[in-house]
């Protein structure tokens, strides 16, 4: 929205302030005020008013003219115009020698072999208007030769508040709000809005009008008539202009002039078409159409304006093209009102049509101001078209009072609340220029909200807090930390893991981590012959590659991998990110946080990377549970997974996750040379897992001993299994320290360790123990190689 | 001297000269002093001397033993040095200005700024929050204090799943849950409520250089008997300034959000400029960076805390904002795009 600081000295005198300083605390205490300030006028000068006393045809020119005008010199001045509206008699916008338009510096020149002294103005030359379609036509009588910045308000200061920051503040759409809080902020008086007094009407008829809905909470309206201007006065359509409205006809720039000003919306009914109103909605849905000519959608939900059972304009959004004041309108009927915000918020979205009007509606406004808006209005119209005249008494029917707030507080809540120490003169100050009704005894304050901020935005005493300190200022406030009492802060065990992971799988694994999105991608699944897997969908998703929500990471991380294959040979990509299950019975989503992890790799074999990835798994659970972790097959049910190559990840009997080579159909679309396995991991089973406790063993001083045994077998679980058979206490470790492959099989070589806290084992005692081991895997058919 | 001492030393001496590795030298050891050595041979060919003669060839040959160790171990010493010199010799020098191979794992730019801004509050002892991302209606809005069709919930277009769940457009979201987990502590031991809640938020808008759908912000709040509008400037600055890691000015403007109230637009001096006005501030010297606010006391009271009797501030980051300002980030795209190229660069916790 757009703001005149012209505007604003109608009701307060800012004379003598620095005005950029004021809109800066503008900006600081009430509202966001865009960046560029607009200096308007600043590059116009030496611009007046002249007389065209003479005009005639250019001999080799049908555009131009030849003319003698009257600036207020003592000689008329020869001027060469090219505008299609000169007449002689005109009073026009005249631009003397060594006046100033934007960068051009009027002198005299030759044009078409006549000189011009000076140049006749367009509106928009002068930067008032968009029009030009000619000279400017001056009806008003000014003396030749005054500056029109004399008398115009050409010079001002424009500045945009954004309008998001005013959502909450109804008070504030129009420039009477707003200058409110200048007149608070430079400490000076708030003059009152000068209306028309509506009561000498009272005798006359009142205009047939009835509520029939709740949804209208006011309905004031007054009848007028004889109404002969047409064009707006000059200052009323440069501010129109300035604040980034259209002039249209004196009734509509008075309408929308009135909404700038006081913020309320108002509504101008040719008086023929609409005799009988009737606020109501329909019980049938239908079709409208608005007087922008659109014909809209009506249902049920919306409330109407009616001609009695004729519709004639939607109800705080637009009027209809039919009831629309037009050139033979002799009779108006205006409407001032207000209606149930939410109710118009809900039609605006309904229809897709935001207008100023609804903008203002949905805000809540302030029924209180419907009467003030029509004696205004009437104010406006008298000034400019004295013979006027008022038909109806003010027809006002008032249905719906917002309650009226009164809150008390102490000094003890606001010192407690802001931290600081503000003397109640301050408050009470503060606060009377804002409206408020203040009462001070001692501490206490009891506040009555002024009608304007109390439809929504000041409720509780918080609320005052706000009004207090942004006008005293948060650059004004002393800063300082809080005293509270200090406790030992546990961390979230899932966040510690979380970091835990990352750390490793960076630090120790040289991963990288990624973030990709929560739903599947469509079009990158289908590239690389991945399955879209149903599952719970965006209600509101406007494009399918953001639809349906992953179940898994694994196929959104590898479309990253596809991505990134001229990355380097080799690579490993993570994210810890959550997946959605499906719904559960209560039918909400199964949230899962998951770590995924996908290597890719050009220079090792499947197998190495599958064992890669598989330690990886192994060190992470060991490093972050210090457990180990146990393996068994899957069947393959996603288009990924590999066939035979996958397998769940369990620690303590849970199932983890699962790990498992890239089905080949896949893997060969991301890259046909490179190994690419993944895991899935998830983080809040992981984290669930009971941290083992490292135990402490005194290293033997004795001498142990150690035994390399080799098996015939093509897999190790049973050899691991017999050793852990015997249970004896004197093997301390077992590793693999080779697999072969020959003519006689599989072969698999483990290094046994032994040792004994207290003495020196014998070679008897310790082949006691290997030679129970080989009876075990002897008995399952597993014997050593000769 | 006995002339088959001096015959042996001459031969020794000799031969000594000879050996060149430590294996001849302990064999030449051997041949000497060993139990079958030539030195003990002299030793026993003393049976018919006299007793006299026998003490002087004994002390003879006791002086020709110590002689001979003697000489051996300084030539042992020699050739020891002799080896480690062609050890030495067969080494290159090694040119250390071939480039490293790091092969560094990197961190999400994310994760890092996020880490910082834990630590920070961390250090002032918040707790770090984990949450959901699909929430429901009433924590992502009611307990926010916006209704339904309330205008605020024009601010944020939300992507509502078919179950009527959405997925979270604000770390705020998890604001009632944190209020509930932590009031008994609060109400009942006094221990305050201060804890930070990272995590990923959505909106349903269409994305370029500078908009996103999917984004990180991070929420904290703070919730005791006498928290005041001053701890929270004093917090936010705290915050920024150890996160940026030199002193940030900040300023307040009020700010409409229904969970806050008073509620505040939070600036910071512009870190490009300093303040002076440059393209990346549009020349106004400072950049909007964080809404922040004193907890609304409904929202207070949804928490199940009694705000008549406590006072809190709750402020939002954008964790996504902050890592594009501290790394230089131009589009915001690059940080869910996956690519390896923009993401192995963040290798530490800087």
């Amino acid at each position: 929205m757009f703001i005149s600081m012209n505007w604003i000295g109608d009701f307060v005198d800012l004379s003598g302030l620095d005005k950029n300083a004021l809109i800066h605390q503008f900006s600081l205490s009430t509202a966001e005020v865009e960046n560029e300030i607009f200096y308007k006028g600043s590059d116009v000068s030496g611009v007046v008013a002249a007389e065209i006393k003479s005009v005639e045809p250019h001999p080799d020119s049908r555009k131009l003219h030849l003319l003698k005008v009257d600036a207020g010199g003592p000689e008329l001045v020869d001027v060469v115009c090219g505008a299609p509206n000169v007449r002689v008699g005109m009073k026009t916008a005249f631009a003397q020698v060594g006046a100033r338009l934007g960068d051009i510096t009027i002198a005299p020149r030759p044009l078409a072999g006549y000189m011009s002294n000076g140049m006749c103005c367009s509106e928009k030359e002068i930067g008032i208007s968009d029009d030009h379609s000619g000279i400017m036509d001056i009806t008003d009588d000014i003396p030749n030769g005054t500056d029109l910045k004399s008398v115009y308000g050409i010079d001002d200061i424009i500045f945009e508040v954004d309008n998001k920051s005013l959502t909450n503040r109804p008070d504030l759409w129009g420039h009477y709000g707003i200058a409110r809080e200048f007149a608070t902020l430079a400490g000076r008086p708030l003059k009152p809005i000068e209306t028309l007094d509506l009561a000498p009407y009272d005798g006359l008829p009142k205009i047939d009008m009835k509520i029939l809905d709740p949804l209208c909470q006011r309905y004031s309206a007054l009848q007028v008539e004889n109404i002969t201007t047409a064009v707006s006065p000059v200052n009323m359509r440069i501010r129109l202009y300035y604040c980034g409205m259209r002039a249209i006809n004196f009734l509509a720039d008075l309408t929308n002039y009135l909404m700038l000003e006081m913020g309320q919306p108002m509504h101008a009914f040719d008086s023929r078409k609409v005799s009988k109103i009737r606020i109501r909605r329909f019980d049938q849905p239908f079709t409208f159409q608005t007087l922008d000519g659109v014909e809209r959608h009506i249902d049920e939900n919306t409330l109407m304006i009616c001609n009695n059972t004729t519709p004639v304009a939607i109800a705080g959004i637009m009027g209809g093209l039919d009831s629309e004041i037009v050139a033979d309108t002799t009779t108006l009927t205006l409407e001032s009102a207000t209606f149930d915000p939410v109710s118009i918020r809900k039609s605006t979205v309904r229809l897709s049509h935001r207008t100023d009007a609804s903008m203002r509606y949905e805000k809540s406004l302030d029924p209180e101001m419907t009467v003030v808006a029509i004696g205004r209005f009437m104010k406006l119209l008298m000034d400019t078209d004295p013979g006027a005249k008022v038909t109806s008494s003010l027809t006002d029917e008032y249905a719906f009072h917002y309650p009226p707030v009164e809150l008390s507080f102490d000094k003890a809540f606001v010192d407690r609340y802001t931290g600081i120490q503000i003397p109640n003169s301050t408050i009470v100050k503060t606060l009377a220029a804002l409206g408020f009704g203040v009462e001070n005894k001692g501490d206490d304050f009891t506040v009555k909200v002024p009608s304007w901020r109390a439809t929504k935005d000041v409720t509780v005493k918080a609320d005052i807090i706000e009004e207090i300190t942004r006008i005293y200022g948060y650059d004004n406030f002393d800063v300082h930390t809080a005293v509270s009492p200090l406790y030992p802060v546990r961390p979230a065990p899932e966040k510690t893991v979380e970091d835990e992971i990352k750390d490793l799988l960076v630090k120790r694994f040289s991963l990288h981590e990624l973030h990709s999105y929560v739903w599947a991608y469509y079009d990158e699944y289908k590239r690389l012959g991945l399955e879209v897997e149903p599952n719970v969908e965006l209600a509101n998703a406007s494009n399918p590659n953001i639809k349906t929500l992953r179940r898994s990471i694994i196929p959104t991380q590898l479309c990253q991998v596809k991505l990134n294959t001229g990355f380097a040979p080799a690579f490993g990509v993570f994210e810890i990110g959550r997946v959605v299950k499906g719904l559960d019975k209560d039918n909400l989503c199964i949230e899962e946080k998951k770590l995924a992890v996908t290597l890719f790799s050009k220079l090792e074999s499947l197998e190495s990377l599958y064992f890669k990835l598989r330690d990886m798994a192994a060190v992470l659970v060991a490093d972050v549970r210090h457990k180990s972790l146990s393996y068994e097959k899957l069947e393959a049910t996603h288009s990924y997974q590999h066939p035979k190559n996958l397998n769940a990840i369990l620690c303590d009997g849970e199932v983890l996750g699962e790990i498992g080579v890239v089905h080949p159909s896949v893997s060969r679309k991301i890259d046909k040379k490179a190994a690419i396995v993944y895991m899935e991991l998830d983080v809040t089973k992981l984290t669930q897992v009971a941290d083992a406790p490292i135990v402490y063993e005194e290293p033997s001083k004795y001498p142990g001993m150690e035994v390399d045994m080799t098996f015939l077998s093509d897999k190790y679980e049973p050899i691991e299994k017999a050793i852990a058979a015997v249970n004896s206490p004197i093997i301390k470790k077992a590793v693999v320290t080779g697999t072969y492959a020959d003519e006689s099989g599989k072969s698999i070589t483990v290094r046994l360790s032994f040792s004994h806290s207290e003495r020196t084992l014998t070679r008897e005692e310790v082949m006691e123990v290997v030679d129970r081991i080989v009876d075990t895997l002897g008995k399952e058919g597993v014997a050593l190689k000769a | 001297m006995n002339h088959e001492i001096a015959a042996l030393t001459e031969k020794f001496e000799a031969e000594l000269k000879k050996i060149e590795n430590a294996l001849d030298l302990e064999n030449m050891r051997v041949a000497y002093l060993g139990k079958k050595g030539s030195v003990t041979a002299i030793l026993k060919s003393m049976g018919n001397l006299s007793a006299d003669e026998r003490r002087q060839l004994g002390q003879e040959v006791n002086e020709l033993k110590d002689r001979v160790a003697d000489r051996i171990a300084a030539r042992k010493e020699e050739l020891q040095a002799l080896e480690l010199k062609r050890q030495i010799e067969a080494v290159g020098e090694f040119d250390l200005s071939l480039p490293p191979d790091l092969d560094r794992g990197s961190y999400h730019p994310i994760t890092l700024v996020q880490r910082q801004c834990e630590n920070v509050f961390k250090s002032m002892g918040f707790t770090v929050e984990d949450y959901k991302e699909v929430v429901s209606d009433y924590e992502c809005f009611e307990s926010l204090n916006i209704p339904k069709f309330h205008p605020a919930r024009d601010m944020q277009d939300t992507y509502y799943l078919e179950n009527g769940q959405l997925l979270k457009s604000q770390t705020s979201a998890a604001q009632n849950a944190i209020y509930r987990k932590y009031r008994k502590a609060l109400v009942e031991d006094g221990t305050p409520i201060k804890a930070i809640f990272p995590g990923r938020c959505f909106r349903n808008e269409a994305t370029d250089a500078c908009h996103e759908n999917t984004f990180f912000q991070m929420e904290g709040v703070m919730v005791d008997k006498n928290i005041s509008i001053s701890n929270l400037i004093f917090f936010m600055k705290t915050m920024l300034s150890e996160v940026f890691q030199r002193d940030i000015k900040v300023r307040l403007r009020p700010g409409f959000f229904p969970f806050v109230e008073p509620g505040f637009e939070l600036d910071i001096n512009c870190l490009i400029c300093g303040g002076e006005g440059c393209p990346s501030c549009k020349h106004s010297g400072w950049l909007e960076l964080c809404p922040c606010g004193m907890i609304h006391p409904e929202v207070l009271r949804m928490g199940g805390i009694d705000p008549e009797e406590y006072t809190g501030f709750a402020f939002g980051l954008g964790l996504t904002r902050l890592a594009m300002m501290k790394y230089g980030i131009a589009d915001i795209r690059d940080l869910n795009g996956g690519s390896l190229a923009s993401m192995c660069q963040f290798t530490g916790d800087q």
